[in-house]
């Protein structure tokens, strides 16, 4: 692990990072998160059948799922991650970004993007491509604001002497695999091909924007903070190549194992199904390797509250992952395809790996960002702990209830058997949902009360002119 | 090189992912390159052309609304009806993925799970090769039953109350209500309606084993136009 820089004198924060700009990215990345939330509960409440809003155009559940996963993807997650990188990058290369002007420009435009998005698909203007409905007539614009997102970030690290920190090899990884997957995605299959290869390129997008763009950014994010927190340096070295090149290897095969048992090639399912198996072997080493960093300090996840979000976080990812490797055998899906096992899946890894980790990265730079304490600690805890134990109740829930719901399929009753049985288990969701919603509630609660404390509130953000 | 800028680049981000678009999306692509992409208007079929009638003579009035009058002349109003049953599968496929439909319902049938007795023939590949599959509908969750063989299933009425109020015909169904598909009422589908209906009565009708219907006669509207003429 060589870092070019060790000697250097290390430049000033105010001169690398540009804070306000994280502190926007973040606060937009709640304010998405919030947004998702709620239609994840007008979904919710329809499956329960108590919809106050049932009939409602703008209010169509159906509508709101989609900008419910796309405000995750894209609004939440994406924002939180851009506002991580631009705190990362710089500190890590010890050089800013390639323009301030550019990051403020990225910030509007990508608000831009997603909003309209929402607005697209409100509209009823969604493209038929799951996690990436974002209307066709707003994709070439997404696709440049990515490409601007890499130029941004990839000027300082291309500067850069000598090899890397495992960090940027994800990050610079990632920049490149995001532009490349949404140009797949999006474009593929409306343009180029229909059916059954649209269903494989399809496939291949829900799944490379998970493990392309958002595992990338994760686990890098994670290489960054832990030592940083746990003041150690990773436990070891070679098992990091081996997490990173096996990732990159074996993730971007597997885009099949989502359409099992369609009219697509045996082969080529068979072939997405071992490499699915194998890139689970890779995780492990990636998880062992971070507890064995862990392994003398585990005293800090009770008393470091980042820390523990960011290992609760990688417990749920080794849930995920075990779960993945079951489930994308053919035996399991037989069972389990189409039911709530998948949903359930899905929470594990957005909210409770990703989600989790960014959470836990916010709860620990807005304290660095605003210059001051957080004003609760308290409200702290029972934001980690109401997240968790909402989430996990809720995958734990829906894992259930699609195993039920496989059964009944299989077994041929009658088509509304599967919604009854599935009843007690959508109504312990909602609860699990709103336990995860109060946790948010409290950590917005926490940040305005520490923001009215913090020195930047009394002059500091008045007095510097927008350059956007 | 596993830890160089140009080696992550060039090696991991450009190679490992050309790799797997290869493998993933060109292989299929190159698989299937063979099979004719239809349009619209190849995939109007007798089937189909029955429902899109059956609309015209259930609700006269939202239909012609919604299209105007057919022409007079058979050999016109063949084109005509044609041409629109086309256009209309068209909208009522973007309404079906504007309203998310496709993420409650799928549109593939397993060889598994006893789905080929629930809902008929496994799917095939030829299927999806055309342009209303672009990109696919297989979909991911099925809270409600797969729709790929649903066409001809039910009766027009029955899916427009249907969409209008799912509970009054299914007691306890968690799907929401399209009223906005309709001018008011069940009987009353504006031009959405009929298209979400057209392409619902689509799905599977290509199928041989399309079931219930009599035989279809070309342009059966209006009722008087002698058999005699037309043969």
């Amino acid at each position: 692990m060589t870092n070019e820089s060790l000697t250097r004198d290390v430049p000033p924060n105010r001169a690398l990072i540009e804070e306000r700009l994280v502190v926007w990215y973040f606060l937009a990345s709640i304010a998405y998160l919030f947004i998702s939330m709620l239609g994840g509960f007008l979904m919710a409440f329809q499956l329960i059948r108590h919809n106050p809003f049932n009939g409602i155009e703008l209010l169509s559940p159906g509508r709101w799922r989609m900008i419910h996963t796309n405000a995750i993807a894209y609004g939440f997650l994406a924002n939180a991650f851009l506002g991580n990188l631009h705190w990362i990058v710089p500190r890590l290369t010890l050089r800013p970004v390639f323009s301030r002007t550019l990051s403020y420009l990225i910030f509007a435009a990508w608000q831009l993007v997603v909003l309209s998005t929402a607005g697209g698909i409100l509209m009823g203007e969604a493209q038929g491509l799951e996690w990436g409905e974002t209307p066709v007539w707003i994709d070439p614009v997404a696709q440049l604001g990515l490409g601007l997102v890499a130029v941004n970030f990839m000027a300082p690290i291309l500067k850069i002497k000598g090899p890397m920190y495992v960090t940027l090899w994800y990050f610079l990884a990632a920049f490149v695999w995001t532009f490349l997957t949404y140009a797949m995605g999006n474009f593929v299959p409306q343009y180029f091909v229909c059916g059954t290869s649209a269903g494989a390129v399809g496939g291949l997008f829900i799944h490379d924007l998970v493990g392309l763009f958002v595992t990338p950014l994760g686990w890098g994010s994670m290489y960054f903070f832990v030592p940083i927190l746990l003041r150690k340096p990773i436990w070891s070295h070679g098992m990091s190549m081996v997490g990173f090149w096996g990732l990159a290897f074996f993730y971007p095969l597997q885009g099949i194992h989502h359409f099992l048992y369609t009219p697509i090639p045996m082969f080529l399912q068979y072939g997405a199904i071992v490499s699915t198996i194998a890139v689970e072997m890779v995780v492990l080493t990636v998880i062992v390797n971070f507890f064995g960093t862990l392994k003398g300090s585990s005293r800090a996840l009770a008393t470091n509250l980042p820390i523990r979000w960011f290992f609760t976080g990688m417990v749920f990812y080794a849930i995920t992952c075990a779960q993945c490797a079951l489930q994308t055998t053919l035996t399991f899906q037989a069972l389990i395809h189409f039911s709530d096992w998948v949903v359930g899946h899905a929470h594990l890894v957005m909210f409770g790996v990703f989600g989790q980790w960014l959470l836990g990265v916010m709860t620990y730079l807005f304290p660095r960002l605003l210059k001051t304490e957080w004003a609760s600690p308290k409200l702290c805890e029972w934001h980690f702990w109401l997240s968790s134990v909402g989430l996990f109740t809720m995958a734990l829930d829906l894992t259930l209830a699609g195993l039920f719901q496989g059964w009944s399929w299989a077994a041929l009753q009658p088509w509304d058997a599967s919604v009854e049985i599935s009843q007690p288990f959508w109504i312990v969701r909602i609860f699990a949902g709103i336990a995860m919603f109060a946790g948010q509630v409290l950590f917005c609660v926490n940040l305005w009360k520490t923001w009215q404390q913090s020195p930047l509130n009394k002059a500091s953000l008045k007095s510097e002119a927008l350059p956007a | 090189m596993l830890e160089s800028k140009a080696g992550i680049m060039l090696i991991a981000g450009l190679a490992f992912f050309g790799l797997a678009f290869v493998s993933n999306a060109v292989v299929p692509a190159l698989m299937y390159q063979d099979l004719p992409e239809l349009t619209a208007e190849q995939l109007v079929n007798g089937n189909l052309r029955y429902q899109f009638e059956d609309l015209a003579r259930r609700y006269p009035e939202p239909f012609e609304k919604a299209y105007g009058k057919p022409p007079e002349e058979v050999a016109a109003r063949e084109k005509w009806f044609n041409q629109k049953t086309a256009d209309t599968l068209r909208l009522g496929r973007k309404l079906y993925v504007g309203e998310a439909c496709w993420h409650c319902h799928s549109q593939f049938v397993r060889p598994v799970s006893n789905e080929e007795q629930r809902f008929g023939p496994v799917s095939k590949s030829i299927e999806y090769q055309n342009e209303l599959q672009r990109p696919v509908m297989f979909g991911t969750r099925r809270v409600g039953p797969d729709l790929s063989r649903e066409g001809g299933r039910r009766s027009n009425d029955w899916q427009a109350v249907h969409l209008f109020k799912p509970t009054s015909l299914s007691e306890g169904s968690p799907m929401p209500e399209y009223p906005w598909f309709f001018d008011g009422s069940p009987d009353k589908p504006n031009a959405r309606g009929l298209a979400v209906l057209t392409y619902i009565q689509w799905l599977g009708s290509w199928l041989e084993s399309y079931p219930y219907y009599e035989q279809y006669q070309p342009t059966p509207l209006p009722a008087e136009i002698p058999s005699s003429k037309t043969e």
